[in-house]
C-alpha cells in the first residue's frame, strides 16, 4: 500500500510549482547566496569515472584472460566468425574476388553485376509474392544503379545479409534456451529489459574498443542492436503452439531436438517471421550509426556529407538507404507471407522447379564471361548516372533565399518561447534539489525500491561531472517529447475515432517507421541549419509514431459497456471524450510516452552531428577519439537517463491502471 | 473379450499446486476436503482402471472433470504426481526417456481434439511424420503411409495441405497419422466434439469399421454418452477428478452407482442403451427366429412387437437362453423406469 499524504495532489502541485520557479530562478539565487556549487557540481567533486573505466577497459583487453584464452583471443575469435563470411558477401557485391600475394592485388573474380543482383531480387520478388513485388524491388535496385549509389549500396548490403542472419539465428536460439529451460528465461528477460531502454550509443564505445573500428565493430553493433527483439518473439511464439501440437508431437516419440526444429519451430514460423522482419529493420535503421564505428557503404556517405554539411549528396544517399530498406522490407515481408501459405511442389527435375534460380544463376555466369570483353555487363556506366545532389543543392538554396525569413521566425519563435525556457529552468534547478525530487517522485510512483534506484542514478550522473550535459539531454528530449505528445496523441485519437482520418493516419505512420531514423535529419538540417531546433524537429518526426499508435490503441481498446454507460448518462460526444475515453485511455498513452521517450533518447547521437551540446555530443566526440572511459561514462549516463524515465512511465502506468481496475495490485 | 489386462493404473493422482508432491507424500489419500484446504487443484484423484486388451474403453465427463489429465497421465504427457501406471505389465512411470520415447513410437498413438496437424506438411508427410523421426527407410514409410490414408478414405488427397481439407477430412488424417505405426494402444481426446453432428456420426461408423479390421485396445475420451453408447465396451464416469463407476453402458442405465450417474444417463433413450439379454425372461420358450440376446433393444423393437408371440433370445453361440415378449419391449420404449 501507498502512503497517501493529506492533500496529496495540493502537496504535488506546490513541489512542481516550487522546481520550476527554483528552476528558472535558481543561477541568480546561486549567485546571491554566493553558493554557485548549487547550479554546478563543483568539478573537484568529480569522481573520475573515466580514468578508471579506461584502466579497467584496458586491463580487460591487454590482460585479461581465463586459463590459457585472453579475452583479446576471444574478441579475435568472434571478429574472426563474423569476418570470413562478410567478407565473401562483401567480394561477391561490391568488391570482386582478390587475389593478392603481390603488392598489385588482381581481380580473379568481379563483383557480381548489377544486370545479375537486380535479376535475382526481381526472381526473388516474383517466387515469393506476384510481378508487381518483383516491379517494386526491381526498381528499387534499378534506381540504385542509375543514381549511382550502386557500389555504397553493395556494401551496405552485404553487411544486411551478414548482420540479418546471425542476429536472426542467434535470437532463434537464444529464445529456444530460454524457452526450454526456465533458468534461461530468469536470466534473459531482465537483460532484454534493460537492452531495450540502453540506447545503443551506451555501448558503441567498449565495441569500438574491443573489435578495433571497421565493419567487424559495426556489425557487432548491429546485431547486439537487433537481437533483442527476434529473442522476445521467439520465446512468444514458442509458448503460442497449440499444445496438442507439443503433446503430438511428443506421442510421436520424439526426441527433444525433433520436438523443437520439426515440430514447435515449423508451428511458429510464421510467428517467427515476424520478428526477422524486426530484425530486418533495426539493421537498416543502424546503417548509419554503424558508419560511426567502420562500416562503410551508403551510412558511411550520409555521415560523410552531413559532416561536410554537403546536403545534396548527403540527401542522395539518404533516399538510396529508405530504397534499399523499402526493398529489402517488402521481400521480407511477403516472403513471410508466403511461409504461412500453402505450395504445392510442381513435378519435374530441379531445374524445371527452379527455374528462377537456373535463370540468375547463369545470368550471372554469363555476365561474369562476357564481362571482361564490355565493363558495361558489370557496372553500370559512370556516365549514365543520374545525379540529383545538385538540384538539392539549387532548392535548399532557393528555399533559404526566398524564403529565409519565414523558416528563421518560425525557428526563433520556438526557440524564443519554447526551447529556452525550458532549458534555463532545468540547467537552473540546483543538482540536489532535483535529485531529491526524483527520489520522492521514485518512492510515489513505486515505493522505496525505485526510490533508491533513482536518488542513485541521479547522484551517479551528477558526481561524473556530467551534469550539465544531462540536463541538455533531458531538455532536448523533453521538448521533443512534449511536442510528440502534443501531436501525436491527438491524433492517435482522431484515427481512433474516424475510420478514414485512421487509414490516412496509420499510412503517415507506417511510412514514418520504416525510415531509418537520420533521413530525418538531412531535410530538417537544409532548412534549419545545424542547432537545438534542427535536432527537435528530428526528434519529433522520429519518436512520434508510438505516442499515436498506443493513444489509438488505448483509445479503441475502452470497452465499448463503458461508453455506452456514459451516452446512457447523456453524455456530450465532447464529454464522453473528456470524461470516459480519456482517462480509460490514459495507461496506454502512457506507455505510448515511454516508447516516445525511448526513442527520443536513441536519437541523441544522431542529433549530437547537428551541434547539440547534450550527452549524444559527450558520446560522439568519444569515439572520434577513441577514448573508451568518456565514451562509456556518456553512454551510461544516458542509460541512466532511459532506465528512470522508463520505470517512473511504467509505474504511473500501472498505477493508472490499477486504479481503473485494469490490473490487479500483484 | 479377452480378459488380459493391456493397461491398468493404481492410485494415480494429479494435483497442481505449490508443492503439490510434498502434500501427497505426506498424505497419501486426501480427501477431497483435504485438497481443497490446501488450495491445491485437484484434477485427478486416485484414479485406478483396468483396461483389457481389445477393449474399446470410454472416458466420459463434464468439462473440467479431469479427462484429458488422466489420459495424459496414462500416456505421461503429463507427469503423475503419484500411482502406477501398468503397459504390458511395465509400469511406464519409472520408464527413463529413451524407453517412454521407443514405447510412444511403436506401441502407442493419440488422436487430437482439434486434430493437432503440423500446418507446414501435406497430409502425405502428416502422416508419414512418426515414422520419419524414427529414421524408418523413406520408401517404406511412404508406402505405409499411403496404406493407412487409403484405410481411412483419403485417397487422392495425399498432397493436400491440412487447410486445405475439412474438418472430418482432417481428423481422418489425424487418426491416419496415429495408426502409421500400428500401435497396440490407442488414445483418443475428444476425437469427434469438434465436427458437426452428421460428420460426428459418419465417423463414428468409420471408427467401428477400423476397430473390426484392427482390434487395438482403446481409451476414448468424450463427454455425450450417446457417442460412449454406441462405441463403448465399458465406460468411467468421472467427476471433479474421480472415477465414480465403471461399467458397461447397459449396467450403467440399469445401476447407476450414484444419483449423479443416473443424472448423466438420463436423457438416452433406454432402448438404445439396454440389450435383448438384459430384459428377456431367462428359461426357453417363444417361437420363431431368435434374436441375439446382444443386441439393443431398439435394433429389434419393431420385430418383437409386430411378432405375435413372445420370440427366444439366443446368445453368441447361437444357444436359447430366453424369450422377450411384447410387453417387455414397450416397457423399455414406453415406461419411465424399467425393473432394476
Ligand atoms: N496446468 C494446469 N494447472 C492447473 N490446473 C490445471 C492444469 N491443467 C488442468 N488443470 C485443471 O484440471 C482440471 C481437469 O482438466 P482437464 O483438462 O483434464 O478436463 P477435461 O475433463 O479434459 O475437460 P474438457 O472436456 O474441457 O477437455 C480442470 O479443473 C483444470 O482447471
Ligand atoms: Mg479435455
Amino acid at each position: 500500500m501507498r502512503p497517501r499524504l493529506t492533500n496529496s495532489g495540493l502537496a504535488a502541485w506546490g513541489l512542481v510549482l516550487a522546481t520550476i520557479l527554483l528552476g528558472w530562478f535558481g543561477r541568480d539565487l546561486a549567485k546571491a547566496l554566493d553558493a554557485r556549487w548549487l547550479v554546478k557540481v563543483p568539478s573537484s567533486w568529480d569522481f573520475a569515472f573515466n580514468t578508471y573505466i579506461s584502466a579497467a577497459m584496458t586491463w580487460l583487453v591487454e590482460e585479461a584472460a581465463i586459463g590459457p584464452v585472453s579475452f583479446t583471443d576471444a574478441t579475435r575469435a568472434i571478429a574472426w566468425l563474423i569476418e570470413q563470411p562478410y567478407e565473401l558477401a562483401l567480394n561477391l557485391l561490391a568488391r570482386g574476388f582478390l587475389f593478392d600475394p603481390g603488392p598489385e592485388p588482381q581481380v580473379l573474380l568481379p563483383a557480381a553485376s548489377w544486370i545479375a543482383v537486380t535479376a535475382a531480387v526481381i526472381a526473388l520478388g516474383h517466387y515469393c509474392r506476384s510481378w508487381g513485388l518483383a516491379a517494386l524491388v526491381g526498381a528499387c535496385f534499378a534506381y540504385l544503379a542509375v543514381f549511382g549509389q550502386w557500389d555504397s549500396a553493395m556494401v551496405t548490403l552485404a553487411s544486411v545479409l551478414i548482420a540479418v542472419p546471425i542476429g536472426a539465428g542467434g535470437g532463434l536460439l537464444a529464445g529456444i534456451w530460454a524457452y526450454r529451460h526456465p533458468l534461461g528465461e530468469r536470466i534473459l528477460s531482465p537483460v532484454l529489459d534493460l537492452m531495450q531502454t540502453i540506447p545503443i550509443f551506451a555501448y558503441l564505445v567498449p565495441i569500438l574498443f574491443m573489435f578495433g573500428f571497421g565493419p567487424v565493430s559495426a556489425l557487432v553493433a548491429t546485431i547486439i542492436y537487433a537481437t533483442p527483439p527476434m529473442i522476445r518473439i521467439t520465446i512468444l511464439a514458442l509458448k503460442a503452439v497449440d499444445p496438442e501440437i507439443l503433446d503430438f508431437g511428443r506421442m510421436a516419440g520424439t526426441t527433444q531436438r525433433q520436438l523443437m526444429w520439426r515440430v514447435l519451430v515449423p508451428s511458429a514460423s510464421q510467428s517467427l517471421m515476424v520478428g526477422v522482419n524486426q530484425v530486418i529493420m533495426l539493421t537498416l535503421n543502424m546503417v548509419i550509426i554503424a558508419s560511426m564505428i567502420g562500416a562503410g557503404g551508403l551510412g558511411f556517405d550520409v555521415l560523410a556529407a552531413l559532416r561536410r554539411l554537403d546536403i545534396g549528396a548527403g540527401f542522395e544517399a539518404g533516399i538510396a538507404i529508405v530504397v534499399l530498406a523499402i526493398a529489402v522490407d517488402r521481400l521480407s515481408q511477403a516472403f513471410a507471407e508466403r511461409i504461412g501459405q500453402v505450395h504445392h511442389t510442381a513435378p519435374g527435375s530441379w531445374a524445371a522447379r527452379n527455374k528462377r534460380t537456373v535463370l540468375v544463376l547463369s545470368l550471372l555466369a554469363v555476365t561474369w564471361v562476357l564481362g571482361r570483353f564490355s565493363p558495361l555487363l558489370l557496372d553500370y556506366p559512370q556516365s549514365q548516372t543520374i545525379t540529383t545532389g545538385a538540384f538539392w543543392n539549387d532548392t535548399v538554396k532557393y528555399l533559404n533565399v526566398n524564403y529565409f525569413d519565414a523558416f528563421e521566425a518560425v525557428k526563433v519563435f520556438f526557440l524564443h518561447w519554447f526551447l529556452l525556457p525550458i532549458k534555463k529552468t532545468l540547467l537552473g534547478i540546483p543538482w540536489p534539489w532535483a535529485i531529491a525530487m526524483l527520489t520522492l517522485l521514485g518512492w510515489r510512483a513505486g515505493g522505496w525500491k525505485l526510490a533508491a534506484m533513482c536518488g542513485a542514478m541521479s547522484a551517479l550522473i551528477a558526481v561524473s561531472g556530467l551534469w550539465a550535459k544531462a540536463m541538455v539531454t533531458v531538455y532536448l528530449c523533453g521538448a521533443s517529447v512534449i511536442l510528440a505528445t502534443l501531436i501525436g496523441v491527438p491524433l492517435g485519437v482522431l484515427a481512433a475515432l474516424n475510420r478514414r482520418a485512421g487509414i490516412a493516419i496509420n499510412l503517415l505512420i507506417d511510412t514514418l517507421q520504416t525510415l531509418p531514423s537520420f533521413v530525418y535529419l538531412i531535410p530538417v538540417v537544409m532548412l534549419f541549419r545545424v542547432g537545438d531546433f534542427t535536432a527537435m524537429i528530428a526528434i519529433v518526426l522520429y519518436a512520434l509514431a508510438p505516442a499515436v499508435r498506443y493513444a489509438a490503441h488505448g483509445m479503441r481498446s475502452v470497452s465499448g459497456e463503458l461508453i455506452e454507460a456514459g451516452l446512457v448518462s447523456g453524455c456530450t460526444k465532447w464529454q464522453l471524450l473528456r470524461l470516459v475515453r480519456l482517462p480509460m485511455a490514459l495507461p496506454e498513452i502512457l506507455l505510448g510516452i515511454n516508447q516516445t521517450i525511448m526513442l527520443a533518447l536513441s536519437m541523441l547521437v544522431i542529433t549530437a552531428l547537428v551541434g547539440t551540446r547534450d550527452l549524444g555530443q559527450e558520446v560522439y566526440i568519444a569515439l572520434t577519439k577513441a577514448d573508451t572511459g568518456r565514451g562509456l561514462v556518456a553512454g551510461l549516463a544516458i542509460a541512466f537517463i532511459a532506465i528512470i524515465a522508463d520505470r517512473l512511465v511504467n509505474a504511473g502506468a500501472r498505477g493508472a491502471r490499477i486504479r481503473f481496475g485494469l490490473e490487479s495490485r500483484a | 473379450m479377452t480378459l488380459n489386462t493391456k493397461l491398468s493404473c493404481r492410485n494415480v493422482w494429479k494435483l497442481y499446486g505449490a508443492n503439490a508432491e510434498g502434500f501427497l507424500s505426506r498424505n497419501p489419500s486426501p480427501s477431497g476436503e483435504d485438497i481443497r484446504r490446501a488450495g491445491i487443484i485437484g484434477a485427478v484423484r486416485n484414479a485406478r482402471i483396468d483396461i483389457a486388451e481389445g477393449e474399446i474403453f470410454i472416458i466420459m465427463g463434464l468439462s473440467g472433470s479431469g479427462k484429458s489429465t488422466l489420459v495424459r497421465c496414462l500416456s505421461r504427457l503429463i507427469e503423475p504426481t503419484g500411482g502406477q501406471v501398468l503397459f504390458d505389465g511395465v509400469d511406464l512411470l519409472t520408464a527413463s526417456e529413451q524407453e517412454l520415447i521407443e514405447i510412444r513410437r511403436h506401441k502407442m498413438g493419440m488422436v487430437f481434439q482439434h486434430f493437432a496437424l503440423l500446418p507446414h506438411l501435406t497430409v502425405l508427410q502428416n502422416v508419414m511424420f512418426p515414422l520419419t523421426v524414427q529414421a524408418a527407410p523413406r520408401a517404406e514409410a511412404e508406402a505405409k503411409a499411403r496404406e493407412v490414408v487409403e484405410l481411412v478414405g483419403l485417397k487422392g488427397r495425399e498432397d493436400y495441405y491440412p487447410r486445405e481439407l475439412s474438418g472430418g477430412q482432417q481428423q481422418r488424417v489425424g487418426i491416419a497419422r496415429s495408426l502409421v505405426t500400428e500401435p497396440d494402444l490407442w488414445f483418443l481426446d475428444e476425437p469427434f466434439s469438434a465436427l458437426d453432428p452428421l460428420i460426428r456420426r459418419e465417423m463414428q461408423d468409420e471408427f467401428l469399421r477400423l476397430q473390426a479390421r484392427l482390434h487395438k485396445t482403446i481409451v476414448f475420451i468424450t463427454h455425450d454418452f450417446e457417442e460412449s453408447v454406441r462405441l463403448a465396451d465399458r465406460i468411467a464416469i468421472m467427476k471433479d477428478g474421480e472415477i465414480i463407476q465403471v461399467a458397461t453402458p447397459e449396467e450403467l442405465v440399469l445401476n447407476p452407482a450414484t444419483g449423479y450417474v443416473a443424472e448423466f444417463t438420463r436423457h438416452i433413450p433406454r432402448s438404445k442403451v439396454l440389450t435383448v439379454g438384459g430384459i428377456m425372461t431367462a428359461g426357453s420358450g417363444g417361437e420363431g427366429e431368435p434374436v441375439p440376446a446382444a443386441a439393443r433393444v431398439s435394433e429389434v423393437a419393431e420385430q418383437i412387437i409386430a411378432a405375435d408371440a413372445p420370440r427366444p433370445v439366443c446368445d453368441a453361440a447361437g444357444r436359447i437362453v430366453g424369450s422377450i415378449g411384447r410387453m417387455a419391449v414397450a416397457r423399455v420404449l414406453f415406461g419411465k423406469e424399467t425393473a432394476a
